[in-house]
């Protein structure tokens, strides 16, 4: 593949989905039993032969610290380029970047140092499994200033796409932004991908003319221009931009083709914990579930996703639940669509109970 | 600051472990898997920075690739040391002469030059073959305590079984006074775990005098431990209480995986005191939709059929109507539809077909005689064809 460096966005609309970005970023929202969003993104790029990746951060990035480590995980602590930590950059103006266009701002810098030619730039927002390189391919061969990349479905009730309309050969020739739409559209997702050099142009323009909105001041533009490319991409893909669809993403996992497309290659890193075996105790039932290592099931758990180190006592029956790590439910309890975050306990014999459109939020740490 | 480490651990990793016979055809013993997710090394390596040892020489001989590998730069346990760290010795070609390692002893003998390299106070000698958890500070601090030469610790045994061990027959102190090696009536029922600190000087010293023995099998059990009761150097006990295996053969391994189970297991792997480290694999949460009692689920299984009282590694695959009981199936492996497992030791990336039957339930297959004490074996990467029939206590090394 073409020398290329991948930008991530770890933290972009948080407020999305506040019950679990209140005590992290998006990124490091854990998801699937074991992983956090952002590994999708990161191995998806380590397995399209990029080294090295900038990570823009913005606030509560503690727990993503925590997750990445030092990157290697992911073969990306290296001496050379690796994983790169852009944490926000303030200059005498503001704080903290408040849009992605001020985001890429601040990776400027970094982006500069780099000496790879062609950049991917990805938010950590959903769940794909996409080969940066065929994009790349695809880039170098239309010869575009910029590659979108667009997954094709049914448009939902709220919509927060960009959307885009495309002739024959991909070229984007409408954009729309924020547009209520109906039918299967093209909806962009966040993923882009441009030389390096124009894009550390486009940045310097955007400065220059004081543009805020990256969409809005440049890519409606440049569509006009005419040399803005369209990705297909036809792999699995799942927002999360809402607790509902954070729901779905995982339950999704219960559906084998889905699982194997994602995992079946087995190169979704994520952070290693030495947890011991999952054990399913005498007495314990566990139905079209994932149990990761250091669970311990003594009761009932049927279409669940767990996390590493939850425990389930003796008589309770969890259904239809998202129990995240170290979280403990106690005996005789009855859940039923109910998201826990970490370190939960709930005390025996609790009744709990949501509906799928709104599950039960628990806050990490609760204790009830 | 000074270039040196306290204590220096040497783990003897280079046996056959011919009694585990298709199990270990390909890798060292102490790469065999234990435990759904663990190899046996997992161990002493994760007692060894438990007990804030962090320089590991693992000496290995016989089939070492999977372990070599499996070692690599010892970042699962902390072993990535800039000074220290975990390294593996094997034998060497030297200017004089070149020789595999003859015994225990000699492996030591042969590494005496990177010992040095940590100018250590004490060594400590382990074997790759154990299931256990230890602090081996504490004894460290005993045999500072009791200013010893050497240090060997024990346990007590059921008397039946003390003329497998080596015994150490104690003062009151403690002080060691006679070795009995593998004794068919030992007054004791003191056994040797394998398990010795050495302060350094006289390790050396002894290794030196046991190498210019030609008769000496160069042993530690045999030669050099008597050697030093012999010359009066100080020998201790010390005593360990708690759970330790040696999983040398097929039954000992297949009891110290049944110890994980159960409501309150005989070893408790989720005992978050002293955490075993190992190579946690790449691979999602197990998915379980079928029947699991009793049993140990790893990580990326996929499991539609029935497992009872059973240890399931890493990726294994138990389709619709399969049933696994009383096994032990170390990753890797696929169990198709219909098939059924008993009483069983499955080697990683097995297959086996169709309506497949491995094994005998246990009540019959446990009363038979002969290596394996009935249980079935099955190697590394075994195919088992659609149908076919293993019966109970076979060992197969070969497609079936």
């Amino acid at each position: 593949m073409a020398s290329t460096v991948g930008v991530i966005f770890s933290s972009i609309n948080d407020e999305e989905v506040p019950e679990l970005t209140k005590v992290r970023s998006k990124g490091s929202i854990p998801y699937g039993g074991r992983y956090r969003i952002v590994d999708f993104a990161l191995s998806c790029m380590v397995n399209s032969g990029i080294t090295t990746v900038g990570m823009i951060t913005k606030n509560n990035y503690q727990s993503l610290m925590d997750h990445l480590g030092s990157g290697k995980e992911w073969d990306l602590a290296r001496k050379e380029g690796g994983l790169i930590m852009l944490p926000p950059y303030s200059d005498e103006s503001e704080m903290l970047y408040r849009n992605r266009l001020e985001g890429l701002k601040g990776s400027s810098a970094f982006l500069k140092k780099c000496k790879e030619d062609f950049v991917v730039v990805a938010d950590s927002n959903a769940v794909y499994r996409i080969d940066f390189s065929k994009i790349i391919e695809q880039h170098i061969k239309t010869n575009a200033d910029l590659t979108l990349v667009y997954h094709e479905h049914e448009c939902g009730e709220v919509n927060s796409y960009m959307m885009f309309e495309t002739d024959n050969d991909d070229r984007i020739v409408s954009i729309d932004i924020n547009q209520h739409s109906h039918g299967v559209r093209k909806h962009y997702i966040n993923v882009f991908v441009a030389r390096t050099s124009y894009l550390l142009n486009l940045i310097q323009t955007a400065i220059a003319r004081g543009y805020s909105s990256f969409s809005g001041d440049i890519l409606v533009p440049a569509a006009k221009t005419g040399n803005i490319y369209g990705y297909k991409y036809t792999g699995y893909y799942q927002l999360i931009d809402s607790l509902e669809s954070y729901f779905k993403a995982n339950m999704d996992l219960l559906n084998k083709k889905i699982r194997t497309e994602l995992f079946g290659e087995r190169d979704i890193y994520t952070k290693v914990n030495d947890a011991p075996p999952a054990m399913v105790s005498e007495g314990g039932k566990v139905v079209n579930s994932l149990v990761p290592d250091g669970c311990l099931i003594e009761g009932t758990v049927e279409n669940c996703i767990l996390f590493r180190g939850v425990k389930v006592g003796k008589g309770s029956t969890l259904k239809n639940c998202i129990i995240m790590s170290e979280s403990y439910i106690g005996d005789d309890c009855n859940l039923s669509y109910v998201v826990s975050d970490k370190d939960v306990s709930v005390a025996d014999g609790t009744l709990l109970a949501g509906c799928k459109q709104k599950p039960y939020f628990i806050n990490k740490g609760t204790h009830i | 600051m000074l270039r040196k480490k306290e204590c220096v651990a040497m783990l003897l990793a280079g046996g056959q472990g011919s009694r585990l016979y298709a199990l270990t055809s390909n890798i060292a013993k102490p790469a065999v898997c234990f435990g759904a997710k663990y190899r046996i090394i997992d161990f002493p390596l994760s007692n060894c920075i438990n007990s804030g040892i962090d320089t590991v020489g693992v000496l290995t001989q016989y089939q070492p690739l999977v372990l070599n590998e499996y070692v690599g730069n010892g970042q699962p346990w902390d072993l990535d040391r800039t000074f220290g760290g975990v390294h593996i010795l094997s034998p060497y070609e030297a200017k004089t002469d070149t020789s595999w390692y003859k015994g225990t002893a000699n492996a030591i003998y042969q590494n005496i030059r990177f010992m040095k390299m940590y100018d250590p106070e004490y060594v400590l000698i382990l074997s790759g073959d154990h299931i256990y958890k230890m602090d081996y500070d504490k004894m460290l601090a005993a045999h500072k305590a009791a200013k010893a030469d050497c240090t060997i610790a024990c346990m007590k045994v059921p008397m039946k079984e003390a003329s497998r061990f080596g015994i150490l027959n104690t003062n009151p102190d403690g002080s060691i006074y006679e070795f009995e090696e593998k004794h068919k009536q030992p007054k004791s029922d003191l056994a040797s775990m394998g398990i010795y600190i050495f302060t350094a000087s006289k390790l050396f010293k002894y290794l030196e005098l046991d190498e210019k023995d030609p008769k000496s099998e160069n042993d530690f059990g045999k030669n050099v431990l008597p050697a030093m009761l012999n010359a009066g150097e100080k020998m201790m006990s010390y005593r360990f209480e708690g759970y330790w295996k040696d999983v040398g053969t097929i039954s000992s391994l297949w009891e110290a995986n049944m110890d994980l189970l159960g409501a309150v297991p005989k070893f408790d792997l989720r005992d978050t005191e002293r955490v075993i480290h190992s190579r946690s694999p790449l691979a999602p949460p197990a998915y379980i939709e079928g029947e699991v009692v009793n049993s140990l689920i790893a990580n990326g299984c996929d499991i539609e059929g029935t497992v009872i009282n059973s240890v399931i590694g890493t990726d294994c695959v138990i389709e619709k109507g399969a049933v696994v009981k009383d096994s032990v199936l170390m990753g890797n492996t696929v169990v198709k539809a219909g098939a059924k497992v008993d009483y069983s030791i499955i080697d990683e990336e097995v297959t086996i077909g169709k309506k497949a039957k491995v094994g005998d339930d246990i009540k019959k297959a446990s009363k038979l005689e002969g290596k394996t004490s009935g249980i079935t074996v099955l190697g590394r990467g075994i195919s088992v064809n659609d149908g076919k029939e293993v019966p109970a206590g076979e060992i197969i090394d070969k497609n079936v």
